[in-house]
């Protein structure tokens, strides 16, 4: 019986109500007295050396307040990279400094290199325009294909690094050897080359940011599109303006989605700041969609070969991988890290491998950063594996299915040691896949192929087993590899005297829904109805701190920070209520929102426990403290390890090559749900992302670095009508073991297993239909791209 | 967006008045020019809307044949121009998105003339008569190239006459983002013989593919066009399909166009 209330209940969404009536308030909706408007200006060419900006006439033009340039911001700090990476022979990574606006040279089409600020939107978008015309830039030839920027010395990006490259990673460098011994003695091998295709993130709200300063109090106040403010008043305080986090008050109000593109600190933050000090007026910057394209943070953007080494039975011996990843022009704040451990540390997938070996150099090309986005680095890792199985499954004659039934992981093999770092605390791949073989009617498949053949259409069917690491992440290990950040969360509980709660959380909804589940776990363990409590989060006036929402890390590491607050409030009462019930606390349990002595129906209910902590006239003040809040910080043990398997069906015209999404059936293990519908919600969303990296989306920069696919009628997005009605299913849950909910996360997910589901039935397709020289096809599968392989 | 004056006349007297002032440009949908002044690539100062003129609005059948009026929606047309022409409804009712076809017109549309746009194949496969504040132009004259057509400065579109076919369809293969045609093929067939005009392919534009016309209008049906050829060297190549998958889509397009043709 499904429940209606608390955990595990599909509670409808209370945030809803505002989003779906226009009550929302995003950062556009703002209005402030005496705003001003700031426009950035922005190169044209993606590589170049500024020789001049003369900004005396866009300063003299009407309305025009400020003018600034990087000359104003050469001597405070860059937007640093979170993670330091070391290269294989233990060299620390190369860190350009990212400035706030672009100094000296201009390292991208749409590096901001000017701002101009002026009383109206218009007049500062007049002066953007003369001052780009009143600049010099001396265009230099663009570093773009990752491939020649390495191979090219002469060619720089950042002056100071000769072979534009980042770092050149090995994981785990000493099973280097063993790995390759263990490919010279395979009795077969499987090579595949592949491109795991530029994304852009394109959240429905572009970026803004509204930067205060009060004169006469000396605080700042940033207004942004973040998924994380207090990670971005830390960068912006202690690493770019030099502000005391103290002085400076960071508000994420409502957010219009970031996938990963919000988590960074982006220039236009601390030009809002600088700017809103410098005239003592509110600064705004609204993101055009077209600045988006430019300046957002990109994704994915792998040039991958992966071998895979096995038995002529497909039993899986070693996997070894070469990839090229792309940084872009600077490096993002988790640029280091999405390439490396968020990727290198997936790649024995759910199955028992003995032998892996990664390596990763991330090159800096004259493009957009590349950061995280939905998935960030196991979407690249599960891609890859995901096709060399199936590719190996091809080449050997071999089922899909049963291989990857050989090769999972089995349940009494947890907790898991895998070759490349983690330990896999908990799973049942086993249970996932049948789920799915039963959910996606595979037995069926062959009447549906037929009915598709009788159409003209070529249908097909592709699996993918997929894990991923979340929860992110455990401070102690993440400290080792290289994060100059803790990965905990903190949650504060505040029980109000009339009973009511808010809860004041580190994580930071941007549509996932937290103001809903949040309330629901509070109110189970409490036994007080979910209307009692009100959600706050997005404002570092107002929360604890919070390291953001992102990697899935939402529920399994502020959610349990949250349960552990809750669980000190459960405590606390029991100490009131031993006082005023005239018992030992040892005696008194709590159960269904009452406090009573054990083995009596002396009980004093949530409600009058917290009257009597806020007018404690019969209350224990000589040992306890009145007032019923309490804050706790968690820090995960491990990471989660949610897993599943996906079988997608298409049908492909081959005639003119489009493939249409038949079905998509995801059998998931998230450990415990707390809202069915929001995580299916979730899975939905996700699967529709993937399904648009394999179909649809694909950024390209032509040689000279211009963007080509730089507004939404070259990027193709995926559209309702481009994704089918879903099969999901999370039933064969194995409960996280080491966080107090049990709960893994479920949001990237979708992003992450379902591209090599979508890729592979493509393939599977071509091949039923008698193309069996198609081995590949790079993403996105286009109509053009599959009629070329066909014909090819 | 620059500043410019909006004006609205209610009758195309009115509106050819308006169009002769410095700077003046028609406005019918939007659909092209607000985002082009959006990004500030246009810089118009008089925008002289042409949605307020009722001669200019509705559908119509009369002796030459399917009247529309330029300022019609397309949303007015797929409503309305079914019952006499079944292809050129089920055209409009496919272009963009509800908020495209509650804004976008048919004169707009032809007058723009976007080498992936869909009316231009129809009013070309018809023969249709392009009808202005100033003359009256065929089909076979008009479309000049890639946005280019044979309205003079200040002459815009009040109408377009189709002549009713017995049977046509319109077989459109989407651009992926856009949604314009990739490449998008207008068959219909009259008692003087077969048209075929295709739309998204050429870099000249809007073109009538002469072999298959004179294929069909011998037998028509698809297997008439197994045989044809389509030659690749004036087609678009660009991020979403190259010359050569065009040419098979001009192929497929049409013989999909000629079986479902009603």
């Amino acid at each position: 019986m499904p429940k209606d209330t608390g955990i595990g209940a599909s509670s409808k969404r209370r945030e809803d109500v505002r989003f779906l009536s226009g009550k929302g308030l995003y950062t556009q909706d703002i209005a402030l007295a005496g705003q001003t408007y700031a426009v950035m200006v922005r190169s044209n060419v993606a590589h170049g050396k500024i020789k001049s900006i003369n900004t005396a006439k866009a300063a003299a033009m009407p309305g025009v307040l400020a003018v600034f340039t990087g000359e104003d911001f050469k001597d405070v700090g860059g937007n640093p990279a979170g993670w330091l990476i070391n290269s294989r022979d233990g060299t620390p990574m190369r860190e350009p400094k990212r400035p706030v606006l672009a100094h000296g040279k201009v390292r991208h089409v749409g590096d901001a290199y000017a701002a101009i600020v002026a009383e109206s939107y218009n007049q500062a978008k007049d002066a953007a325009q003369q001052l780009a015309d009143d600049t010099d830039i001396e265009e230099l030839p663009a570093i773009i294909d990752m491939k020649a920027a390495v191979a090219n010395a002469d060619n720089r990006v950042h002056d100071e690094i000769p072979d534009n490259v980042c770092f050149d990673w090995g994981w785990i460098e000493d099973n280097r050897a063993a790995v390759d011994a263990a490919f010279k003695s395979a009795p077969h091998v499987t090579t595949l080359e592949l491109v795991n295709n530029r994304l852009v993130p394109n959240a429905m709200e572009p970026r803004a940011s509204i930067g205060e300063y009060n004169t006469g109090t000396g605080d700042y106040k940033l207004t942004t599109t973040s998924q994380n403010p207090h990670l971005t008043r830390l960068l912006v305080a202690a690493f770019v303006l030099g502000i005391p986090e103290n002085k400076l008050t960071v508000v994420a109000p409502d957010v219009g989605g970031g996938f990963g593109s919000k988590i960074y600190h982006y220039g236009e933050e601390a030009v809002v700041l600088a700017a809103a000090k410098k005239l003592g007026r509110p600064v705004r910057w609204i993101a055009e969609r077209s600045e988006s394209f430019l300046s957002d943070a990109h994704g994915r953007d792998h040039v991958t070969k992966i071998e895979m080494a096995s038995t002529k039975d497909g039993e899986i011996l070693a996997i070894r991988t070469e990839t090229l990843a792309n940084v872009g022009a600077y490096l993002s704040n988790f640029s280091t890290a999405t390439p490396t451990f968020l990727h290198g540390t997936l790649m024995a997938g759910p199955y028992k491998v003995p032998h892996v070996y990664v390596n990763v150099k991330t090159v800096f090309t004259n493009t957009a950063p590349v950061d995280a986005y939905r998935g960030a680095g196991r979407p690249e890792a599960t891609f890859s594996i995901e096709r060399v199985v199936d590719k190996m499954c091809r080449e050997l004659g071999l089922d899909a299915f049963e291989v990857r039934r050989k090769n999972l992981l089995t349940p009494d093999q947890f907790p898991y040691t895998t070759p490349v770092g983690l330990v896999y605390d908990t799973g049942n791949y086993q249970a996932t896949l049948d789920k799915a073989i039963e959910l996606g009617d595979v037995a069926g498949f062959e009447s549906r192929r037929a009915a598709s053949a009788a159409k003209g259409k070529l249908r097909g069917m592709g699996l993918s087993t997929w894990i991923e690491a979340c929860g992110i992440a455990p401070s102690h290990l993440v400290g080792v590899l290289g994060a100059r950040v803790g990965l905990f969360d903190a949650a504060t509980v505040r029980v109000n005297a009339t009973g009511n709660i808010s809860v004041m959380t580190g994580a930071h909804s941007h549509g996932q829904g937290h103001e809903t589940v949040f309330a629901q776990i509070v109110a189970d363990k409490l036994g007080v109805d979910e209307s009692s409590i009100e959600i706050v989060h997005g404002d570092t006036s107002k929360i604890p701190f919070g390291m953001g929402s992102y990697g899935s890390r939402s529920l399994a590491v502020c959610g349990s920070a949250m349960t552990k607050a809750v669980d000190k409030i459960i405590a606390k009462g029991k100490k009131i209520a031993a006082h005023m019930l005239e018992a030992s606390e040892g005696d008194i349990v709590f159960e269904a929102g009452k406090f009573s002595v054990a083995g009596t129906d002396k009980a004093k209910t949530f409600g009058e426990i917290a009257f009597s902590a806020y007018v404690p006239h019969n209350y224990p003040l000589e040992t306890l403290e009145p007032g019923l809040e309490e804050t706790a910080f968690y820090d995960p043990a491990n990471f989660t390890y949610p897993a599943g398997a996906y079988i997608c069906e298409v049908e492909v015209d081959p005639e003119t090559g489009k493939v249409d999404i038949a079905s998509f059936t995801c059998a998931d293990d998230f450990g415990n749900v707390m809202n069915p519908m929001i995580v299916e919600g979730q899975v939905h969303g996700g699967v529709g992302q993937g399904i648009g990296q394999a179909l649809l989306e694909n950024t390209v920069y032509d040689e000279n670095g211009q963007i080509l696919t730089a507004s939404f009628m070259d990027y193709a997005m995926p559209r309702a009508d481009d994704v089918p009605f879903y099969t999901v299913d999370h039933s064969c849950a194995t409960p996280c073991t080491h966080n107090p909910l049990g709960a893994k996360g479920c949001g990237e997910a979708g992003a992450i297993g379902s591209p090599p589901a979508v890729v592979n039935a493509v393939i599977d397709a071509l091949h039923r239909g008698g193309h069996t020289h198609v081995a590949h096809i790079d993403m996105p599968v286009s109509p053009a791209r599959v009629w070329a392989a066909i014909n090819g | 967006m620059f500043n410019f004056d909006f004006v609205k006349p209610s009758s195309i007297a009115d509106a050819v008045a308006a169009m002769a002032q410095t700077g003046a440009q028609a406005l019918s949908g939007g659909q092209t020019l607000t985002p082009t002044m959006k990004q500030r690539l246009a810089s118009p100062s008089v925008l002289v809307s042409l949605t307020g003129i009722a001669e200019m609005k509705g559908v119509c059948l009369g002796a030459d044949g399917l009247s529309i009026g330029g300022a019609t929606t397309h949303a007015t047309v797929a409503a309305e121009a079914g019952a006499y022409y079944p292809a050129l409804a089920d055209l409009a009712a496919n272009i963009g998105d509800p908020m495209v076809r509650n804004r976008g017109t048919i004169g707009g549309s032809v007058a723009n003339n976007d080498p992936a746009a869909c009316y231009p194949s129809a009013v070309l496969a018809s023969g249709a008569t392009v009808v202005t504040n100033k003359r009256k132009i065929a089909a076979d004259d008009y479309f000049v190239g890639m946005f280019s057509t044979a309205l003079d400065e200040g002459e815009f579109i009040t109408g377009v006459t189709f002549p009713v076919p017995e049977k046509a369809a319109y077989v459109k293969f989407n651009q992926p983002a856009s949604r314009f045609a990739l490449t998008g093929v207008f068959v219909a067939k009259y008692a003087s013989g077969v048209r075929v005009a295709v739309t998204g392919a050429s870099n000249n534009g809007v073109f009538r593919w002469a072999e298959a016309e004179a294929a069909l209008s011998a037998n028509f049906s698809a297997s008439a066009v197994e045989g044809l050829t389509v030659s690749a060297a004036d087609l678009i190549t660009d991020l979403h399909g190259t010359a050569a998958y065009r040419a098979n889509l001009v192929k497929v397009l049409t013989k999909r166009a000629v079986a479902g043709a009603k």
